[in-house]
């Protein structure tokens, strides 16, 4: 077997890192890559320079932006009154596909987890109480997964932002769009069955 | 092979070990991408480790939450492995998740679970207190505080620190038991305890099973085992102090008790 030179060997090692790689599918991905150089490897090496040297922390909600204040913080139209709580930049990210809320966000980087030894000063929760006081929320609403760890931390929050006299608000449970009944575990059952709404 | 529960179990053979069985999850962590090492409290194996495949795939999400009753198969080459489960969810505790306090005390029981039981001893004991306790829970019966209470001094008991509350340990009456030595654990009735009472552990009738317990009652308690738990596991605590999650429980049972008054059972 002819040996692969060791840059390539040194990229492949590193894509294996990446979710959903392992190095059977690295050594392809590196592959084609360098199948399309032109095409495909040098603008991705562009954008992930730019993005490396670009992409920080909005300082104000935490989500991933191109400055110091994200496009959505900096975004007048976006001040509604309502702030959404979501565990990390993905969920964000995944709200504002669906694009169904038009307020501002406040990413938290985690749930709290007491076997992980994750307590509310590892999260941005300090900092949600301070934003909430001082920019006059009128809604929290907390789009945290369901999960236990998820709704320990929701329920903190909520105990949390109690003395402010902020609405807080959480997302409903229950049966996913193209759900089926059959397929559902009782939990979320019941969920659904317990947030019933009259037609 | 059976063990002495009833279940079928293999013995060490060309197949490898498997037994079948009914547990709690207790923990989770993430495995590589996809799997999941979790900790199971077993009803014939106490609490046992294993790997789910797929265990972190979105389709087990619902399945692999703290204190989901699972019927579990457990697989591995040899005893000492730590082996793979397959779980089948019997039991779901969403409804859990929707009460505050109800959640933090799951979170108690999964935390206190893993830290309490040694790996692979049966605890029989605890297992159906367990469930009572979460039916509770999930119930939202107003007396699972004491419920809760009960079920720590049965742990202690489990674990080998057990208090003796049947009899003062001065003068041996069985009535007007007021107070436990921090010391041995046993019961002092106000009569024993003279002019010691300020150095011992005030005694609510609750915890001797009589009658109900108002919620500072179950906070009296909650002292007392908490004192003893930390005291007795001090050599698995190493200096540390009790789960996080106890705590947490512990202060919003206190905050309650500050802001309600209401008999719990």
């Amino acid at each position: 077997m002819t040996e692969t030179p060791r840059d390539i060997e040194h990229l492949i090692d590193l894509m294996a890192r990446l979710p959903g790689l392992g190095p059977r599918s690295a050594r392809r991905a590196v592959l084609l890559l360098l199948k399309k150089r032109g095409s495909v490897m040098e603008p991705l090496a562009r954008a992930m320079a730019q993005v490396a040297q670009s992409a920080r922390e909005c300082t104000i909600c935490g989500n991933i932006g191109a400055g110091e204040i994200c496009a959505i913080c900096a975004d007048p139209a976006r001040e509604t009154g309502e702030i959404c709580v979501v565990e990390d930049v993905a969920d964000l990210w995944a709200m504002e596909r669906g694009g169904a809320f038009k307020g501002r966000y406040h990413v938290l980087g985690g749930t709290l987890s007491p076997l992980d030894a994750v307590g509310p000063d590892e999260l941005r929760i300090p900092e949600l109480l301070t934003r909430v006081q001082q920019e006059g929320q009128r809604e929290v609403i907390l789009a945290l997964n369901a999960t236990v760890d998820g709704q320990t931390t929701a329920h903190y929050i909520a105990e949390a932002l109690e003395p402010s006299g902020v609405e807080v608000s959480s997302l409903a449970r229950g049966v996913p769009v193209g759900g089926e009944l059959d397929y559902l575990d009782d939990g979320t059952i019941g969920a659904a069955l317990r947030a019933r709404r009259k037609l | 092979m059976r063990n002495p529960l009833g279940k079928t179990t293999a013995g060490r053979d060309s197949a490898g070990m498997e037994w079948r069985d009914e547990g709690l999850l207790i923990a989770l962590r993430p495995h590589g991408e996809a799997s999941a090492i979790v900790e199971i409290f077993t009803l014939g194996h106490g609490r046992h480790a294993g790997v789910v495949r797929g265990g972190g795939s979105r389709k087990m999400a619902a399945t692999l939450q703290p204190g989901t009753q699972l019927a579990v198969v457990w697989r591995a080459r040899l005893d000492d492995h730590l082996g793979a489960f397959t779980v089948e969810p019997l039991q779901s505790r969403a409804g859990l998740m929707e009460d505050r306090l109800a959640l933090l005390g799951l979170g108690a029981v999964c935390a206190m679970l893993r830290l309490a039981l040694p790996e692979r001893a049966p605890a029989p004991g605890l297992w159906q207190p367990t469930l009572g306790l979460l039916a509770a829970m999930e119930a939202g019966a107003a007396d699972w505080p004491l419920a809760y209470l009960r079920w720590e001094l049965l742990l202690l008991e489990e674990t080998g620190f057990g208090l003796d509350l049947s009899r003062c340990a001065v003068t041996g009456a069985r009535d007007d038991l007021a107070y436990v030595s921090p010391r041995s654990g046993r019961a002092v009735s106000r009569a024993g305890a003279g002019d010691w009472a300020p150095r011992l552990l005030p005694l609510p009738v609750a915890m001797l099973g009589q009658g109900p317990a108002d919620r500072a009652e179950v906070m009296q308690g909650l002292a007392i085992t908490g004192h003893f738990l930390d005291r007795g596991w001090q050599p698995v605590l190493n200096g540390r102090s009790l789960p996080e999650a106890r705590t947490r429980l512990v202060a919003a049972l206190a905050r309650q008790a500050g802001t309600a008054e209401g008999a719990l059972g």
